[in-house]
């Protein structure tokens, strides 16, 4: 047993007291200091799954990006395209440095012609802000390109779960969506008519939000994000509404359940979208860094694969397990929990192409136990309907 | 909260002297370890008849985030192991100085304890963590 410690150098959010005074346990993550779990992280797990849970994402990055270059710097810099998306939408893909390796993946809301709001990882922050304005500097001579960072400034909250929009649409006034045309003209605007990665801003007790159709868990719900001194007031009002508050642990279950990459696991600078099996997140008329190779590994495959692993029982793989067939290591492990929504285990690995048929019966050495895997392709969790 | 009637180690298991003269004690962990841990899901314990050596691991548990070694404070052999904890794991969460005991020890050498804590040496030794 291990005590968990929290740095003093790290960074907290708005909601720090708010956590402590819930009772939640405090972790370091990415540089901040962040609740990992309330109550326990299958109960939240099951908030999630069955209502609506409520997450304090504040340590994720918010990246204005403006100017008339804007468009054509992010076009250059991401996988997804930017000129290409419409004000009023939302993209999720990846930062790819000339290797094609993932310096981050993101989602990026367009917020008029010529101005951005990009999310990257917390961990990732200063890595991608270095990276954009060295790229600015070489593509543009500096010019054209405004990136501010409001991370400091701002808070971000996650409302996920299938009661999610019926509790923001409940407190929510003054609805207006980023899209110059509204979908459902007649009808009084609300957050409930946002489409998936569409966005919109309004009021929850009487304090701006932007509220984007995005998350992280499998599930329906919202991300806002509040001006700082705005944050505590919203997350007590989504509390009363029956939120339940949910830590990094139930998030890392969640998204892992419904087969979405961590960056620092699945992706990383070495590691290429194709290979995690992202490539619909990657546009195929280039111009981005990285397409040379991103491209010619979609057409002549890679050696290592991203996949899916199932396993009965409990006790579970973790990042950095060894995956065996016929008693040669063929890949590792890049995430494993206990998966308290199937009631088995479920892993994501790399391993070397020729074992990566889903339905192949492969083995992880769980610390020298040997456990039968089976592969499967994520999501291992599809909400119903 | 951590009862006056057994002994604790700084790697937060429990041994509670059930007969003296048989030298039975039970084996568990503390509120604190399954606090840290969080939701149990799976504990792995050794064999009925299996040696356990003072503190020397004795299995692993595992939580939904995290997997721990298990150490025994004391040496010995296991007479039982707690059958629930296969299908109810979770007892050592909601009861972990009671139901959610782990194992049943014949000890070798009864001396072992008195190097373990008292409740209240090891309630200050939580304190200084």
């Amino acid at each position: 047993m291990a005590a968990d410690t929290t740095a003093a150098e790290n960074l907290r959010t708005a909601l720090y007291d708010t956590h402590v005074a819930l009772g939640a346990r405090m972790v370091p993550f990415g540089g901040w200091d962040m609740p990992v779990q309330y109550e326990g992280v299958i109960a939240e797990v099951a908030a999630v799954r069955n209502a609506a849970g409520l997450f304090d994402v504040s340590h994720m990055g918010r990246l204005h990006i403006g100017g008339p270059n804007a468009a054509a710097l992010l076009d250059i810099l991401l996988t997804g395209s930017a000129s290409g998306l419409r004000v009023g939408r939302a993209r999720y893909c990846f930062i790819c440095n000339e290797r094609g390796g993932v310096i981050d993946d993101t989602i990026f809301y367009r917020l008029s012609e010529d101005e951005f709001l990009l999310i990257p990882n917390a961990g990732n922050r200063p890595a991608v802000s270095l990276w954009f304005d060295r790229q600015l500097a070489q593509h543009f001579d500096g010019r054209g390109v405004h990136i501010t960072d409001r991370t400091m400034l701002t808070g971000l909250i996650a409302v996920q779960g299938p009661k999610a929009v019926e509790i923001v649409d409940r407190l929510c006034e003054d609805f207006t969506p980023g899209a110059r045309r509204a979908s459902n003209p007649g009808r009084t605007p609300a957050p409930s008519q946002l489409r998936p990665f569409t966005w919109g801003r309004g009021h929850i007790d009487g304090r701006r939000v932007f509220i984007g159709r995005t998350g992280y868990t499998g599930e329906d719900g919202f991300e806002l994000a509040v001006g700082s001194t705005d944050v505590v007031a919203i997350w007590n009002k989504l509390t009363d509404a029956g939120a339940v508050p949910c830590g990094l642990g139930a998030r890392d279950v969640l998204r892992l359940e419904a087969g979405l990459p961590l960056h620092g696991h699945e992706l990383s600078d070495t590691i290429t979208p194709i290979e995690a099996g992202f490539g619909r997140f990657v546009r195929r008329d280039g111009g981005y860094n990285g397409a040379d190779v991103l491209d010619h590994q979609r057409v002549y495959g890679t050696e290592r694969r991203l996949i899916g692993l199932t396993l009965p029982g409990r006790s579970a793989p973790r990042a950095g397990y060894d995956v065996l067939a016929d008693g040669e290591v063929v890949g590792t492990v890049a995430s494993g929990s206990y998966s308290p929504t199937l009631e088995q285990c479920i892993a994501m690995a790399f391993v070397d192409a020729a074992h990566a048929e889903p339905d192949t019966v492969l083995t992880v050495d769980i610390r020298g136990r040997r456990a039968e895997a089976t592969t499967a392709d994520p999501p291992f969790y599809q909400r119903p309907g | 909260m951590n009862p006056e009637d057994r002994k604790y180690s700084r790697e937060h298991e429990w041994a509670l002297v059930e007969d003296a003269a048989a030298g039975t004690v039970l084996v568990g962990i503390t509120h604190y370890a399954q606090d840290q841990l969080g939701d149990v899901v799976y504990v792995e314990l050794p064999d009925t008849g299996a040696p356990v050596g003072h503190m020397a691991k004795m299995g692993e548990i595992e939580s939904v985030k995290a997997v721990s070694d298990l150490f025994s404070p004391v040496s010995g052999e296991v007479t039982e192991i707690n059958g629930r904890l296969a299908q109810e794991p979770e007892l050592v969460n909601t009861d972990p100085f009671g139901d959610g005991w782990m194992l049943r020890v014949r000890m070798t050498d009864p001396a072992e304890l008195e190097a373990l804590l008292d409740a209240g040496s090891y309630t200050e030794y939580l304190g200084g963590l």
